[in-house]
């Protein structure tokens, strides 16, 4: 894979270097770098490398590090989500305080779509459009079964329910959400404890990363007797080593994975050999859902907030060049 | 397990144990594994609870027979005798009570004294009848865990029941709800000669505290005054001759007194001659001459009006009671303190010839720790003295009465001599004011309430040792570290400020004796050929090879083999034939045997060496590890013993086992136990500049965390705890014998070394908002409010009431929690002014006039008003009696903190931080993984710090991390920084630790690579947690603070304003202020604050010489032809004027501006 030298970061041994794109107009002389939508969905590519239940690794190339840091950031803080809001407590026996019982219950992501819902205003009175209620009733008790004999019996032995777990906040369907929504639930069984009853209300919590495609250029030929101390200096299966013909390579594909720990700078023979950097424009973009959505439905969603805060900024501008025309100096009023 | 297939017989046709002569010597593994045995045994306050024990035990056994007979003065047939005394088990006092035993948890919620009843066992005669009997006298506070506790001897699950922390070290008192510490307190050692030189007055002084078990306490001092020595004390008006002082003492011929002080060196011969002649002068050549000069200086204090005797009588009893009065003197043989009266005095020659020859009494083996047990000792005696005075009296009063019906019994006087002994030792114990007139000891402040901030807080309390050394004097000795100190006391856990060096702490492995009987001792060492010190004379004594045997400061004998006596002595306390603390040392300075069994000296095991080889196998080891053996069997054995400072130092004491050479005695145990349980906390402490470890010793006590598994059953004044504590990634030995990773304060928060925003310089930390919306850094604050419901003497009482109703029939708001019986409902929110106990009180409580009835008196409300500006929730409410029946309300309010802007946190190497900016977590940096930080830490924190330590526990919590393991960061070894890279290149970090992060605002790589990983933080939220008390306080302290001046008086000398709030003075525009206006251009405000509105002063300069004239005159030129007139500053002219007076002429060049 060669890959034009503007496109790379480049990781030295003791700095970072090139961190910027350049190909805007008129940083190199006699090349047109406006923007073009052709040329843009011409590099533009999004490929899913990888999907599972809750995460999902894609590549986002050809775009510039802002939008795709737009995109991260929206994942992470914009894309809404359920959590319990209000929690009220009528019995409480257990060590766990009321207030870090209910922060705990707050903390549960729920397997509820966000879009079925409204956002509920301050003061607004709880529907059943904008509110869930769920339901915790648990009690521990010495277990029946549990006969004197093993030495050191787990405390699964010895009691019923001494866990309050996620899975025991029970969904309590009100109104018509009954026939609207299935499968209401925490998304994950966890550890807590006591005797609850709680609200709605939307907050935020997901976990979404990128980095950079790792580039390894090989410029000089290593030494095949040394060619192991080299591929240790990577991830496993970035360096190919080819016995027989005494060749020592990067694996193209394999490359993706290296971390990029700068080892093989350290060692003052391969150090001249290799040139680390990254893909400035390639995003390898890892993303964690433990929320309603599905891993592959969060980009998606992170456009749709990106269009309207775009869309929003468009009116603003609008409404800017209006007023301008009208010659007007009022501030501009955002809707 | 290496030693046990090495030791096997049957390849015995190699060599011994089948090693060759040439192999290399195995190391003993895990030796340190001795260490938890060490603190299995004695835990890790065993200097209180053994010094207690032994108080309990024994010391009070010795108090009672010492003053064990009460006569009457008005029947002489009538005797009262105790034959024994002991403590029983605390139990409740409360006569209806039907379980008697008490929990120290019980005695700390109801405000009672966990105490148990002295019982003494007395004869006496009741008619003609002896009856013995048994007597409760009074009742002891009792220390936790000692042998009177409830609490010694109990598993975990047991100490659950009791509400008690297994990891609690105990140790202290509970008086009256409170937890009370007795700290160790620092002396100088008693019966020892301590020789100091004074060289600007040239005074060379041999002084000597004498302290018998009475408890009389002098001093004796040998001192030169004009090259002359002379005796002083303070029952003699003047001071003594030596010669006189020596002659009264039974040694009357010159020759002799020579030979005994100065003996065959002629340099001291020459210096002694003059005292000698002294005494000649005086007239005084026999005893009955030296006791007669003495007799008329003594000063008599006799209350008791007697015969006058004769003045040498009064000598002779001074002599043989007060002076030296540690020295036995049976019948009236002075001879052995005449011998330690020339001891003293040929010390003194020695140090006037030999400026070296002097002591140094901050010497850490000149020092004696003394302990609650000690204290208690000296308390009961006055008490116990006291109760038998007044039991004296009482009984006098009865046998007095002419009549009587039946015959008189004592038994019924002791049952009514009051709570005398109790409430002396409450009372002292809660004040912690020792006043004993009855031994001239005068002592505040010898308890203090054991801190439970933290549980470290709480343990670093029960090591502390304070000193006598007055805090305000600035000298340094007594506060610098001491080389003796090594391995006893810690060298990094020290306060700063002006108790700096003077409060101390032990260190993890020491322990402080307790005393030993010397009688045995004294009778082993004449057996093991010692020649009595009586029969010998001046020529012997200081003979070339002889070496005199002092035990305990007191001299006993010779002997011409010092080795050979030392070697046997030890060899019998190995074979435990005397106790393991006694120990035995040879001064070669001195030609000195020294033999100590006295308690308060500080001492530590170590492995003995015998020829080149530690005497511990790694078979003990392995034995230990499977629990066949423990601590005692290892002293058993005699291959670990005790050393105390002065043992210490005559020994040669390897520090790891390649270092044994053939002199060898002795092998450290585990270099790390030389510093404390907190120092202890710090991982890498070796890598750290040292007053980096000394501040996070400060430190480590603040942080909020757990304090006991029985947090939550506690009702403390006040709680900080921390909802989420976790132990540390990168852990210490130390931690793990401590227990401070079960009961941690802190979190393991992942940390960039980067600067970010500005918000973080001035070691300002940056938050992640995310994490602290997890949990990270919560704390809540719990704090107890009591109330008595009391009863008053006219029979009135306090009452608890409901809410009362409003016109329209309902509650006032701030009532809304009160339920029916009076209080809030436990969990209920109290926002600020809601009441949460509504007590009423009678109006007519103090009317003792008052006889009506009770229940129809008019009330006034007396409630209990939420006060802080934070709510708070209702954690519990306890109803409960004291001692003296009086209903108590106590009410614990819990407040839930998260971390806000200016909240202190702080690493475990003395760098603390204030919050300056909570980020969200998106614009927070992230790094390939997509790891946020929890926090920013700016790297300027490091370079002048030089806490190396931080940086490598950051590698190694990474390193930890990444392989799923907790690594260790202990003194003197811990995880290797080599091993730790190597971890993170396996694992595809770079092996510096420092990651690639992307920017979370701009999306675009950082051009620097940051160091990134977990430090464990403690959070010490106290700048908000004490918000309501702060705001309080700030009431207060902005009335006294407040100033502000127009105009007002000026100094005279300059002419410039005052300084100082209570001058009136104004404020003060510094140099830095003025840097500012300079910088900022501003002069004619510049002018205007230096100038015109302090100074100005208008002075005549003349333009022709430059100097200063007077009334358009100038006095040199003798003319006013070229006078101008200018403002200066007053200050200005006084410095030329002074200026002049130093003949340097300054000249006000003028020109037109």
């Amino acid at each position: 894979m060669d890959v034009d030298s503007r496109r790379l970061v480049q990781i030295g041994a003791e700095r970072v270097s090139h961190i910027g794109d350049t190909e805007f107009p008129g940083h190199y002389p006699n090349e047109d770098h406006s923007w073009n939508l052709d040329k843009f969905r011409e590099k533009l590519t999004v490929q899913i490398q990888r999907l599972s239940q809750r995460s999902i690794e894609f590549d986002l190339v050809g775009v510039d590090a802002s939008i795709a840091n737009a995109f991260r950031r929206i994942m992470i803080a914009e894309v809404p989500t359920m959590a319990i809001e209000q929690v009220y407590i009528f019995n409480n026996t257990t060590v766990i305080h009321d207030e870090i019982l209910a922060h705990r219950i707050g903390l549960i992501p729920l397997n509820v779509d966000p879009t079925q819902m409204d956002m509920k205003e301050d003061g607004a009175p709880p529907t059943d459009r904008n509110t869930i209620e769920f339901q915790i009733n648990i009690q521990c008790t010495h277990n029946p079964d549990y006969k004197k004999g093993s030495s050191s019996p787990t405390d699964d032995e010895l009691y019923v329910n001494h866990q309050l777990l996620s899975s025991h906040v029970e969904w309590k369907p009100v109104g018509e959400q009954s026939t609207r929504m299935t499968d209401v639930a925490p998304t994950n069984p966890n550890i807590v404890l006591a005797k609850l009853r709680p609200g709605q209300g939307v907050e935020m919590s997901l976990l979404a990363t990128y980095r950079l495609h790792p580039n390894i250029i090989i410029k000089s030929p290593i030494p095949i007797e040394r060619a192991d101390e080299f591929s240790k200096c990577f991830s496993p299966g970035v360096v190919k080593i080819n016995k027989k013909k005494g060749t020592v390579e990067i694996d193209q594909k394999g490359m993706r994975n290296d971390t990029v720990s700068r080892e093989v700078l350290r060692d003052p023979e391969f150090k001249d050999m290799v040139e680390l950097g990254r893909i400035r424009d390639w995003f390898i973009f890892q993303v964690e859902s433990e929320s309603a959505y599905k891993p592959e439905q969060l980009l998606p969603e992170a456009i749709n907030v990106m269009r309207e805060k775009i869309s929003t900024m468009r009116e603003a501008a609008t409404a800017l060049l209006k007023a301008h025309g009208e010659g007007g100096d009022d501030d501009v009023v955002m809707e | 397990m290496d030693g046990l297939t090495e030791s096997g017989w049957d390849n015995a046709g190699s060599n011994w144990r089948g090693l060759g002569l040439t192999d290399p010597i195995k190391s003993v593994e895990d030796k340190w594994l001795l260490l938890p045995a060490f603190l299995k045994v004695k835990g890790l306050v065993k200097q209180h609870i053994d010094s207690f024990n032994y108080f309990v035990d024994v010391d009070i056994k010795n108090v009672v027979k010492a003053n064990n007979k009460v006569t009457s003065d008005v029947d002489p047939r009538f005797w009262l005798k105790y034959t024994d005394i002991n403590i029983g088990f605390p139990d409740r006092f409360e006569v209806e009570a039907i379980e008697k035993r008490v929990t120290p948890h019980e005695c700390r919620l109801r405000d009672i004294t966990y105490a148990a009843p002295i019982i003494v066992t007395v004869q006496y005669t009741r008619g003609k009848k002896i009856v013995q009997r048994n007597v409760n006298i009074g009742r002891l506070p009792i220390m936790l865990r000692s042998n009177k506790c409830v609490l010694t001897g109990k598993d975990e699950a047991e100490l659950a029941r009791m509400s008690e922390c297994p990891l609690d070290p105990g140790g202290y008192f509970v008086v009256k709800g409170t937890e009370k510490v007795i700290l160790v307190q620092e002396q100088l050692s008693k019966n020892r000669i301590i020789v100091e030189t004074d060289s600007v007055k040239g005074i060379v002084q041999a002084s000597c505290t004498s302290s018998t078990h009475g408890g009389l306490k002098s001093k004796t001092y040998v001192v030169t005054k004009k090259a002359k020595i002379y005796l002083r004390h303070n029952c003699v008006h003047e001071d003594v001759p030596i010669v006189i002082a020596l002659k009264a003492l039974g040694i009357q011929s010159d020759k002799e007194i020579l030979l005994l002080t100065a003996g065959s060196t002629e340099a001291y011969r020459v210096a002694f001659s003059s005292s000698l002649e002294d005494a000649a002068k005086l007239g005084v050549f026999t005893r009955h001459q030296a006791l007669e000069w003495i007799g008329s200086r003594v000063k008599v204090n006799r209350r008791v009006m007697g015969p006058r005797r004769p003045a040498w009588e009064e000598a002779l009893e001074a002599l043989a009671t007060i002076v030296l009065a540690h020295v036995p003197v049976t019948g009236l043989d002075f001879r052995s303190k005449a011998i330690f009266v020339a001891t003293m005095t040929r010390r003194v020659l020695m140090a006037m010839d030999d400026e070296k020859m002097v002591d140094d009494r901050d010497y850490v083996g000149n020092k004696r720790l003394e302990l609650a047990g000690q204290l208690l000792a000296l308390l009961f005696e006055d008490l116990f003295k006291t109760y038998n005075s007044n039991l004296k009296t009482a009984i006098d009063k009865t046998l007095k009465k002419p009549s009587r019906v039946n015959e008189y019994d004592a038994w019924h006087t002791m049952q009514f001599q009051g709570d005398h002994i109790t409430s002396g030792f409450v009372r002292a114990i809660s004040t912690g004011n020792w006043s004993l007139k009855r031994f001239k000891m005068e002592r505040a402040g010898v308890t203090h309430v054991l801190s439970r901030l933290s549980f470290i807080s709480a343990l670093g309390m029960m090591t502390r040792i304070s000193s006598q050394f007055e805090k305000t004097r600035k000298v340094s000795g007594p506060r610098a570290l001491q080389p003796s100190q090594w391995g006893m006391l810690c060298p990094s856990d020290t306060p700063e400020g002006e108790a700096c060096g003077l409060v101390k702490n032990l260190a993890l492995m020491t322990h402080i004796t307790t005393d030993v009987e010397e009688e045995p001792i004294i009778r082993l060492a004449y057996m093991l050929g010692v020649e009595d010190i009586s029969l010998a004379t001046g020529t012997e004594i200081y003979g070339p090879h002889t070496f005199v045997v002092n035990v305990n400061g007191t001299i006993i004998g010779l002997t011409r083999y010092p080795a050979r006596f030392v070697l046997q002595f030890r060899k019998l306390r190995r074979a435990r034939r005397i106790s393991e603390f006694v120990s035995v040392y040879i001064n070669h300075h001195h030609k000195a045997v020294h033999i100590a069994s006295d308690g308060g000296r500080i001492c530590r095991p170590m492995i003995i060496v015998e020829n080149g080889r530690p005497r511990v196998t790694s078979n003990d080891i392995s034995e230990l590890k499977c629990g066949k053996l423990t601590f005692d069997d290892f002293l058993r054995k005699g291959i670990v013993e005790y050393l105390d400072v002065n043992e210490e130092n005559d020994s040669y004491i390897a520090l790891y086992e390649s270092d044994i050479v053939a002199t060898t005695t002795h092998l450290e145990i585990e270099p790390f136990t030389l510093l404390g349980a907190v120092a202890g906390l710090i991982p890498y402490p070796h890598h750290n500049q040292s007053p980096r470890n000394t501040y996070q010793c400060a430190m480590g006590k603040q942080a909020i965390g757990a304090i006991g598994y029985n947090q939550l059953n506690r009702i403390d004044t006040l709680l900080y705890l921390s909802v989420y504590p976790q132990q540390p990634m990168v852990k210490t030995k130390t931690i793990e014998l401590v227990g401070y990773d079960r009961l941690p304060a802190g979190q393991n928060a992942t940390v960039a070394v980067m600067s970010y925003s500005g918000y973080d310089i001035e070691d300002a930390l940056i938050l992640n908002k995310a994490s602290l919306d997890r949990g990270y850094g919560r704390c809540q604050v719990l704090r107890k409010n009591a109330t008595l419901i009391r009863k008053y003497p006219n029979g009135t009482y306090d009452r608890l009431a409901d809410a009362p109703l409003e016109e329209n029939g309902r509650k006032a708001k701030k009532y809304d929690i009160i339920q029916e019986d009076g209080l809030a409902g436990v969990g209920e929110r109290v926002d600020p002014g809601d009441v949460y106990v509504n007590k009423q009180t009678p109006t007519n409580a103090n009317d003792n006039t008052f006889s009506g009835q009770a229940a129809s008196v008019p009330y006034k409300n007396a409630p209990m008003t939420y006060k802080s500006p934070v709510a708070g929730n209702i954690d519990k409410v306890m109803i409960s009696d004291t001692d003296n029946d009086q209903t108590i309300i106590k009410v614990l309010i819990r407040q839930t903190r998260r971390p806000e802007l200016g909240d202190k946190f702080s690493s475990r190497h003395g760098q603390k931080g204030v919050c300056g900016l909570i980020v969200n977590q998106e614009d927070m940096p992230f790094n390939d993984q997509g790891i946020n930080p929890d926090t920013i830490m700016n790297p300027h924190g490091f370079p002048s710090r030089m806490t190396v330590g931080k940086m490598i526990e950051l590698l190694a919590g990474k390193a930890g991390v990444l392989n799923g393991k907790l690594q260790y960061g202990t003194a003197f070894g811990g995880s290797k920084v080599e091993d730790m890279s190597r971890i993170l290149i396996e694992n595809g970090f770079s092996y510096s630790g420092k990651d690639m992060l992307t920017s979370g605002i701009t999306g675009e790589p950082l051009e620097a690579y940051v160091y990134f990983g977990p430090i464990y933080y403690q959070c010490a939220c106290f700048l908000n947690c004490g918000l309501g008390l702060l705001t309080r306080l700030l009431e207060h302290m902005v009335m006294d603070k407040m100033h502000a001046r127009a105009r007002g008086p000026r100094a005279t000398l300059t002419r410039q304003p005052t300084e100082g709030r209570s001058r009136e003075g104004g404020l003060r525009l510094g140099e830095m202020e003025r840097d500012c206006l300079i910088g900022y251009g501003a002069t004619q405000l510049l002018l205007e604050r230096l100038m015109i509105s302090s100074d100005k002063f208008e002075v005549n300069a003349c333009q022709e010489c430059g100097l200063m004239g007077y009334n358009g005159w100038c006095t040199y030129c003798k003319s006013s032809k070229k006078m101008a007139q200018l403002t200066i500053p007053y200050a200005a002219k006084l410095l030329f004027q002074e200026l002049m007076a130093m003949n340097v002429v300054p000249r006000l060049m003028l020109d037109d501006a």
